[in-house]
């Protein structure tokens, strides 16, 4: 496989084919984006994204979103096309390669659509303008007698057109509107349209090329033993029966440098991948691990269920909840547990590094964001940013396990120690018993009812920090603000007339990362579960009880829609149970509706998973429903699934079989419709699954008569 | 090191590897073909999915001297002719299944050899063959409809009709 080149000089190299054309960047994200055109000069600039109109009418965008799985190949480019009124064929994409010129580039927090939405349109409507404008000038007409269509700009009432290769390099020469109109929605032909994602082929015919399939000349392969207890240090390495497998170059010490501690490794170097691996096998290392055995998840829960007993930092309140819950007819308390979880993408960690002696160094890596690897990889080989140069590849899954650098800075380690290029590639059991995972949590919950009201609610939300762990970002009297968006008022949207809300931060060195939805998917589970049982305290419909204390009206909307398409109010028979739960993370909003019957055999079966999701303008519904479709999975996955438990410093899973995802005998009937708001994109690779985990509890509840307050749930035992 | 002549999608492929190298890494690392994928390396997963004369196999747990000098193997790159796509792959397309798309190859070789045993599978027959494979951005149910529609589309032309190459779709 070639890797795709796409440094500066080779983007300078493509547009200079045929002339530069016209060329522009946008000076930053977010609303007011300005438009800049692309000089000698102003690539040196932080500029982002960069699109290329070259005179043969070649259209080029740089991607500053690497794709995961979550369609930025089609969202990104649909943005500028849109506008630029183009088809989708017509947009070639370079990847970015993390320089600082472009930007943020990291795809995580679903932030692709909602970031690039304003700036990307704006480009695509500004070189159309220009382009117009050229035209007009050379028929001696005015712009309102020319129209875009088709990668043209037309003359009206005549047969006149040119190509906007043929006006591109005139159109440079204009000045760059500063307030480009954009189309009004309704004209819209891409955006909001069902379109086949143009990449779906090669991914179907073993063409897709991700970080896994690469090989560079000269490379060699590394196999590595981390340490088993996760901290443990290295007493002594018999390499003897490893050295004398064919194709084994060499055994050496290596480290995995995590954000919070770099653990200690050791590396079998082979001329193909399966040669190191048997020579890992073959390895016989001591381990020190003293120290390690207070490291478990058991531990940490016992921590943090001590943490809930006490006060924690007070982030938010209105009236008082002491005062509240002492004066209510009805009180509850209640707290839930959601499990540490690995991202377990199928394709393992992966990376290519290639440390030069003259200080310049290449990787090429299945990685989410070549911006936040440039700046890991700068640090740890303390190079400078423009000595090192990125080649992302397709990402075989990640769910924000491939926004930590580890694998990556493993290689960078192996590379500069070897001199040449070192492919690092991880087994699945470095996948699931090294981490980084999701964090378990907890939510300590206390409510009261009056009446058939819910009066007040006081979530205490307590673990580990990802700021403090992977930024050393946050001192002991914070609060992580990841969590406070996340469960703050002005995030659900109760309006009840008293809450509060509080953080314990327990710490731990088991390496911990955000992972899909982040915190939200541990904290919908306690909220809305708890939600649940303030309404039947309350003896109210669940939906009811939920609309009664909301104002906002996309929330009412979504919750209308669920109770409508989930058929809510239908009669169940006896043993079957719907459940209910609405979360708002990344700017949408996404509720479901799991239904669930009790079997004969005493075991749990889930029927059918209805979701809605409100995320504003979006670009593709079927991509929308696509991702919500995995959302239900993973969701599912995570509340009936084993965790991952430590014991001893060690993960106690290794592989699928003690660490099963869902297969597609347990996957259910699912149904997801999406709710056309018209707001500002919000997010869609993450919202939907917050809310499933609830909504199964939720329904169990409704079936069984079970409140089931830790995950995961054992389907079989309930 | 030993000599093995292999019959990979009909073309001979001459290797020169260790015996009990697992024929996944033989078709990756020394034949080129990089549509199969290593995912789990215990066959739980199914992304390494390949045909063995036919049926469908766990390549990271097939090792290369355990095949017959007469095994014909077949790889998501062998299974269209290279002009026309296999109706599993239109299916594929049509329905839009691919996320990621890294498991997607040995979920497409076991959805070949489902319908070459079962041209017109129930649900309970598509759980039942495709829960070896694993797919973690969830496009099982996608997975199940594009499955019908293969058997559909093999019923009415016999196979794919659209070129490789084109997106089609929804």
């Amino acid at each position: 496989m070639t890797p795709n080149n796409n440094s500066r000089r080779e983007f300078l190299r493509l547009s200079s084919l045929s002339g530069l054309g016209l060329m522009l960047g946008v000076s930053s994200f977010a609303k007011n984006a300005s438009i800049v055109k692309l000089t000698e000069e102003a690539l040196q600039l932080e500029i982002n994204p960069f699109i290329i109109i070259d005179n043969l009418g070649n259209i080029t965008l740089v991607n500053p979103r690497p794709d995961m799985g979550q369609g930025s190949t089609q969202a990104v480019p649909s943005l500028l096309a849109e506008e630029l009124e183009v088809s989708l064929e017509k947009v070639k994409l370079i990847q970015s390669d993390g320089k600082s010129k472009y930007g943020s580039q990291t795809s995580g927090g679903s932030s692709s659509v909602r970031e690039l939405w304003e700036p990307l349109r704006k480009a695509g409507a500004a070189a159309k303008e220009m382009l117009t404008e050229t035209a007009a000038k050379r028929w001696g007409v005015s712009v309102d007698k020319c129209y875009a269509e088709d990668a043209r700009i037309h003359q009206r009432n005549s047969d006149k057109s040119f190509s906007y290769g043929e006006l591109a390099d005139e159109a440079s020469k204009l000045p760059i509107p500063k307030n480009p109109k954009l189309k009004d929605p309704k004209d819209f032909k891409i955006i909001g349209k069902t379109k086949p994602r143009l990449d779906v082929p090669d991914r179907v015919t073993g063409k897709a090329v991700f970080g896994m399939d690469v090989d560079v000349p000269g490379m060699v392969y590394a196999a590595i033993l981390h340490a088993p207890a996760i901290h443990g240090k290295i007493v002594s390495i018999d390499d003897a029966a490893a050295k004398k497998i064919p194709g084994v170059i060499k055994v050496m010490k290596a480290e995995r440098p995590m954000p919070h501690r770099t653990s200690e490794a050791v590396a079998v170097i082979a001329t193909n991948w399966w040669a190191a691996l048997k020579g890992k096998k073959a390895l016989n290392v001591t381990w020190d691990n003293s120290g390690l055995d207070k490291m478990t998840t058991d531990s940490y829960f016992a921590k943090s269920y001590e943490a809930a007993k006490a006060e924690g930092i007070n982030f938010e309140e209105k009236g008082d909840i002491d005062q509240a819950l002492a004066h209510a007819e009805k009180t509850l308390e209640a707290v839930y547990e959601t499990p540490f979880l690995a991202h377990a993408p199928i394709e393992p960690e992966n990376a290519i590094a290639h440390v030069k002696e003259n200080g310049e160094v290449e990787i090429w890596a299945p990685i989410q964001g070549p911006d936040w690897a440039l700046r890991d990889v700068a640090g740890y080989l303390k190079v400078k940013p423009e000595q090192i140069k990125i080649n992302v590849f397709l990402l075989g899954g990640a769910f924000g396990r491939k926004a930590y650098h580890d694998f990556l800075l493993e290689a960078c380690f192996l590379s500069k120690e070897l001199k040449k290029p070192v492919k690092v590639i991880w087994t699945r059991e470095d996948d699931i018993s090294q981490g980084p995972y999701r964090p378990g949590m907890l939510s300590a919950m206390r409510g009261a009812v009056n009446g058939k009201r819910i009066a007040a609610f006081h979530h205490h939300a307590i673990g580990e920090s990802i700021n403090r762990q992977v930024f050393n970002g946050l001192k002991d009297h914070e609060v992580d603000d990841w969590i406070t968006g996340e469960l703050s008022a002005e995030n659900h949207k109760y309006n009840l007339p008293v809450w509060k809300l509080s953080w314990s931060n327990v710490k731990t060195d088991i390496p911990i990362v955000w992972w899909r939805s982040v915190y939200a998917s541990n904290f919908a589970f306690g909220q809305e579960c708890f939600m649940d049982e303030l309404a039947h305290a309350a003896g109210v419909d669940p939906i009811e009880a939920r609309q009664g204390i909301l104002q906002d009206a996309r929330f009412k909307k979504v919750l209308e829609v669920i109770s409508e398409k989930a058929n809510w109010k239908e009669k169940l028979p006896a043993g079957q149970g719907k459940g209910v739960a609405v979360f708002k993370s990344f700017g949408s909003i996404s509720a479901c509706c799991v239904t669930v019957s009790k079997q004969s055999d005493g075991s749990v079966k889930i029927d059918k998973v209805v979701s809605v999701i409100d995320c504003g303008w979006h670009v593709n519904p079927d991509n929308v429903k696509a991702q919500t479709e995995g959302n239900i999975v993973m969701g599912l996955t995570a509340a009936i699934k084993p965790g991952i438990t430590y014991a001893g410093g060690m993960a106690q899973q290794s592989n699928f079989h003690d660490y099963p995802i869902m297969r597609i005998n347990e996957a259910p009937e699912m149904d997801i419709h999406i709710v056309n708001s018209g707001e500002v994109p919000g997010g869609v690779g993450e919202p939907g699954l917050p809310p499933v985990a609830p909504a199964l509890a939720n329904a169990i509840f409704a079936a069984t008569g079970k409140r089931l307050r830790k995950l995961p749930i054992d389907l079989n035992e309930v | 090191m030993a000599v093995y002549n292999l019959n990979v999608n009909g073309k001979k492929v001459t290797v020169d590897v260790e015996p009990d190298m697992p024929l996944l890494w033989v078709l990756r690392d020394f034949a080129g073909l990089k549509g199969t994928k290593f995912g789990c390396g215990m066959a739980l997963c199914g992304a390494c999915t390949v045909h063995l004369n036919g049926q469908p196999i766990r390549s990271c747990q097939t090792p290369v001297s355990s095949l017959a000098k007469s095994a014909k193997l077949t790889t998501i790159e062998g299974i269209s002719d290279g002009v026309t796509l296999h109706a599993v792959q239109q299916a594929w397309i049509e329905e839009q299944v691919p996320q990621c798309g890294y498991c997607q190859s040995g979920q497409i070789m076991s959805a070949v050899a489902l319908l070459k045993t079962t041209p017109d599978p129930s649900d309970e027959d598509i759980n039942s063959a495709m829960s070896g494979n694993l797919c973690r951005c969830g496009t099982y149910d996608r997975i199940r409809k594009a499955i019908h529609r293969a058997a559909d589309l093999s019923k009415t032309s016999g196979g794919g009709s659209q070129k490789v190459g084109k997106a089609g779709g929804k």
